[in-house]
């Protein structure tokens, strides 16, 4: 476990470092992309929340992120553009909206709880795409990146230092929960549902609990995608964008604390990388994707740090 | 002294002389669908914009092509990853509206030209027009406003209209009403991305329509050409040159014999630079261009005229080159509007098969020097 | 609004839920018998669909190209089952969400990187085109009947399978207790790949039938994919019953929300209003049915004890 503490703290150490490097050798780029690994991270952190510790494998976590995003972009079209009250609003919309959602969901389980999450989420995805009021399929721009007291956010190394630090955040809470009380339930939920009805807890409200946190902190970082592609669209709501959410998480390690972040910085840079050698880097990253699910149990962290505490 | 002076002078002229034949590098980004279902477009852009490109013999020009997989979030990150690490001048190549409005208002905001080879949202027309932004294709209702006024002039009364639910299906729909001055014999959206349009073609039987006209595109388009033509209704059908080209008339087969459509381009336009396009494509690629592939060809052909003419480090003397639009287009006449949007001539085609090949032919002009209604929102 | 043209409204309804039916047979045995979500079988559905466009291109017979779709996504079935799928069945579901969301790039890339980025040309054969008159002077076109016919068929033929064959009882034998059926000395590893190639071949079988009808391109098997996901569940996962009854449910349920509620709402807000929230919610339409009904039977309509 000692390993993994350290390598957790390389891996902090390291996104905090790239952007600075890339800056004083004059690629601004690296900052862009350093802050889209932080969102998406943030993201994946609240869906671990759900799925690495509760054992809830929702396939629409891409509904929160969206509801996030257009939080954002709809508060700004109103003027309204001071960063913490839009984190503030998103996070109580996709709140109120996973309270919903998985009231109705939990009741089901296994693959019938995959689906009917990526059924909500179809549901907003159609709701969206033909809602003309804010753009529709053609999305709705920012007209410029939201503000944050006393920080110019439309510089690139202030906007990643505020991802930077509420990924930070997201971790430590995620943490926090994972090793108190709330989070060893949750986990017993996962792991014997029949031993935690003995003891007279009913898992119910407890996963609904984990599910409502989880979406609020992937709606956080859907605000802040918003802020970062200056740009809102249903492809953020869309089916493929749970898939990759999964996808960073497994590609990380499940359930693990900085899984979220190890694979997200491995899912943007294979993107990217191989984005840039060829156009058919699909069926590339397709075939890393496999290899991993086959020869690399337990994700990037896994491979490093050995066997989970409770795998 | 004076000999070194004069060595010293000549070089300078040489170097300006240089300077002005655009011997320094231009870089240039081409962000395009090259995965996925809607590949063949973006495929045609990039084709048609290298064979220009290629035939200029222009050795400074470099351009970087990278796919966006048609989504969004994708395309603004290659966006920024081209202005920022690549330094290019210039961005072009996306083929979808909802990509441009992600990208263009931002790029266009860093001073960076982008030249649009296909998509032309309204916004981008409009209130939301730029001095940098120029669209070479057309404005998006322009091929449904033509097909509007094809309906009104062929005397059609009772026109069935439908096109997906999403912003662009109604842009069309708004388009062709726009200029069409008959009876609707009713209106549908219908879901996008939908591929089984046997429930509309049984309204459309019900209606008493006497014309149908429908904006599907890709796969929608082909699947609903297929299922009309096997449901043996025989109303005319009508439709902008998206759903009609060459990228996907293989795909239709015989049902789409007889359809027409507009398009501001037609392989069989008589002039000298289309001809040379579509001998040289075909020689190029062994198939037959398509609207994208003109599309793209233009694209090219201005930047690179535009190029000799001034320096893109000069941007407002580059701006001007662009705007004069002085290049040898393949539609024939080609202009800029206040916009930076084109006015040209669109034309009504007809789907005819040549050799055992289905292509178009054109049959009528729907309209001259026609501009796009959001010109006059735009305050630049 | 004429009965007749309702009626016709409610066959192309029945028409798309047997097509959703085909994908879903698969989908429900393989997930029922070996407890797997694949969501590649939307990509064998794509290369039925190549396969039979292909072929029929090269021979001119499409019956030929029915052949084909038939055979190459039943082999491209096994070579899957064979290198990847048979390393999951031990996995959660969340890797093989992953596994095979990987082999959906990997599949859709190679199709482009075969046939091109352009859609293939697939029509129908001489002897289906045209329709036909129905009782009630209905005009309905012979290859969508056709095609309600043939599902009849495939489901009727897959329930004497299961029920009656000998293959069909070690299928059963193996979805209620894998260790028992090994024991008994049945080779579960080859009775795992025969399924997962019928089931493939069930989707390819299903994509050359709508690739006559549709577009031959890539990506063609997704939206499919989700809508047999959405058949499955609300059937009950593993039920064959339940995925026929799931299909007819979305597919009568699509059709009619995309034909009437437009004119629902028309009779309270005014006409264009009306085609947009009509169609707005008509697309959303099955997964608000989707959603209501595991809200009251969590395990679907027909849920399989395990």
């Amino acid at each position: 476990m000692e390993r993994e503490r350290w390598i957790n703290i390389a891996l902090a150490l390291l996104l905090l470092a790239a952007p600075l490097l890339a800056l004083a050798a004059g690629e601004a780029f690296y900052v862009t992309l350093a802050t889209r690994v932080a969102v998406l991270a943030l993201a994946a952190v609240g869906l671990n929340l759900a799925l690495g510790l509760g054992g809830l494998v929702s396939f629409g976590h891409a509904a929160f992120f969206g509801i996030g995003g257009y939080a954002a972009g709809i508060l700004a079209a109103q003027e309204m553009t001071a960063m913490p009250p839009i984190w503030i609003v998103a996070a109580l919309v996709a709140g109120i909206m996973a309270a919903f959602i998985g009231a109705v969901s939990l009741r089901t389980s296994g693959v019938y709880f995959i689906m009917i999450t990526l059924a909500f989420a179809q549901m907003i995805y159609y709701f969206v795409i033909s809602w003309p009021a804010y753009g529709g399929e053609d999305g709705l721009p920012l007209a410029v990146r939201n503000q944050f007291p006393f920080v110019n956010t439309l510089k690139p190394l202030p906007f990643f230092l505020i991802c930077y630090v509420l990924l930070l955040a997201g971790l430590l809470l995620f943490a926090w929960l994972r090793d108190g009380r709330f989070g060893a339930a949750l986990q017993a939920a996962r792991q014997n549902e029949t031993r935690l009805a003995a003891l007279g807890v009913s898992p119910f409200p407890i996963r609904l609990t984990a599910f409502v946190l989880s979406a609020m902190i992937t709606a956080v970082a859907g605000a802040l995608y918003a802020d970062l592609t200056r740009f809102v669209s249903p492809s953020m709501l869309s089916w493929h964008l749970s898939g990759e959410l999964i996808v960073i998480i497994i590609l990380g390690g499940t359930g693990r604390l900085f899984g979220p972040l190890a694979g997200a910085a491995l899912f943007v840079l294979m993107e990217f990388l191989l984005g840039s050698l060829t156009e058919r880097w699909q069926f590339f990253l397709g075939l890393v994707l496999l290899g991993t699910v086959l020869f690399a149990k337990g994700g990037l962290i896994g491979l490093i740090a050995g066997k989970a505490r409770n795998g | 002294m004076k000999r070194i002076l004069a060595a010293a002078l000549m070089m300078g002229c040489a170097l300006i002389a240089a300077n002005a034949a655009t011997a320094e590098p231009v870089k240039i980004g081409m962000i395009t669908t090259l995965s996925g279902g809607g590949a063949g477009l973006g495929v045609d852009v990039r084709d048609g914009f290298m064979l220009a490109l290629k035939q200029s013999g222009n050795k400074d020009v470099t351009v970087l092509v990278e796919d966006d997989a048609q989504k969004p979030e994708l395309a603004v990150q290659i966006a920024d990853k081209m202005i920022q690490s690549d330094k290019v001048q210039i961005l072009t190549g996306i083929i979808w509206s909802n990509l441009a409005m992600a990208v263009v208002p931002n790029a266009v905001g860093q001073d960076i030209f982008y030249l649009s080879p296909n998509a032309g949202p309204s916004a981008l027309a409009g209130a939301k027009c730029n001095k940098n932004y120029f669209n070479v294709a057309w404005q998006n209702d322009n091929l449904h406003e033509a097909m509007g006024n094809y309906a009104t002039e062929a005397g059609y009364k009772k026109t069935f209209i439908l096109a997906p639910n999403y912003p662009a299906g109604t842009d069309a729909l708004t388009g062709f009403k726009r200029f069409y001055k008959g009876e609707l014999g009713g209106e549908l959206f219908t879901k996008l991305g939908q591929t089984d349009y046997a429930a509309e073609i049984a309204q459309i039987r019900a209606s008493g329509a006497d014309s149908v006209f429908f904006f599907l595109p890709g796969g929608m388009g082909i699947a609903f050409m297929k299922q009309y033509a096997q449901s043996g209704i025989k109303i005319p059908v009508m439709g902008p040159g998206f759903s009609f080209d060459q990228d996907v008339l293989g795909a239709i087969g015989d049902a789409a014999l007889g359809v027409k459509n507009s398009s501001q381009w037609s392989k069989d336009l008589d002039n000298e630079a289309n001809k040379k396009f579509v001998e040289t494509f075909k020689a190029e690629y062994k198939r037959l261009p398509s609207l994208y592939a003109s599309q793209g060809y233009d694209t090219a052909n201005l930047v690179l005229a535009a190029l000799g003419k001034a320096s893109v480090m000069d941007a407002d003397a580059f701006r001007a080159a662009l705007k004069a639009a002085d290049f040898q287009s393949v539609r024939g006449k080609f202009k800029f509007g206040p916009n930076n949007h084109p006015i040209q001539d669109i034309y009504v085609r007809e789907v005819v098969k040549e050799e055992g090949t289905l292509t178009n032919k054109i049959i009528g002009v729907s309209f001259k020097d026609h501009q796009d209604a959001y010109a006059a929102e735009c305050k630049m | 609004m004429s009965l007749a043209l309702f009626v016709e409204q409610v066959l192309n309804g029945v028409q798309f839920g047997v097509t959703l039916f085909l994908m879903a047979a698969g989908l429900t045995l393989v997930f029922g018998v070996m407890g797997l979500i694949n969501l590649a079988h939307g990509s064998l559905y794509m290369v039925g669909a190549f396969a039979c466009a292909a072929v029929a291109a090269w021979s001119g017979s499409f019956w030929l190209g029915l052949a084909a779709s038939i055979a190459a996504a039943a082999a491209a079935g096994a070579v899957v089952e064979w290198v990847v799928i048979r390393r999951l069945y031990d996995r959660d579901h969340l890797d093989q969400v992953l596994a095979t969301f990987a082999l959906i790039l990997i599949f859709s890339e190679a199709m482009r990187w075969l046939f091109g980025p352009f859609p293939l040309y697939l029509d129908m054969p001489g002897l289906l085109s045209g329709s036909v008159t129905l009782p009630g002077g209905i005009e309905y076109p012979l290859y969508r009947l056709t095609i309600i016919l043939v599902g009849i068929a495939v489901a009727a033929g897959l329930h004497l399978l299961i029920a009656r064959t000998r293959i069909g009882m070690r299928i059963r034998a193996g979805a209620s207790d894998r260790e028992m059926v090994a024991a008994l000395g049945v080779d579960i590893a080859t009775l795992y790949t025969i399924i997962f190639a019928l089931g493939a071949a069930l989707a390819g079988f299903a994509g050359a039938l709508v690739g006559v009808n549709q577009s031959v391109q890539v990506g063609m098997g997704e939206p499919v994919l989700i809508l047999a996901f959405v058949v499955i569940v609300i059937g009950g996962i593993g039920s064959l019953k339940g995925a026929l009854v799931g299909s007819l449910l979305v597919g009568v349920t699509d059709t009619m929300g995309r034909f009437l509620l437009p004119q629902i709402f028309s009779l309270v807000m005014d006409p264009s209003q009306a085609t947009t929230v009509g169609a707005a919610l008509a697309s959303m339409l099955i997964y608000i049915v989707m959603a209501l009904i595991l809200a009251f039977r969590p395990r679907g309509l027909f849920a399989v004890t395990s």
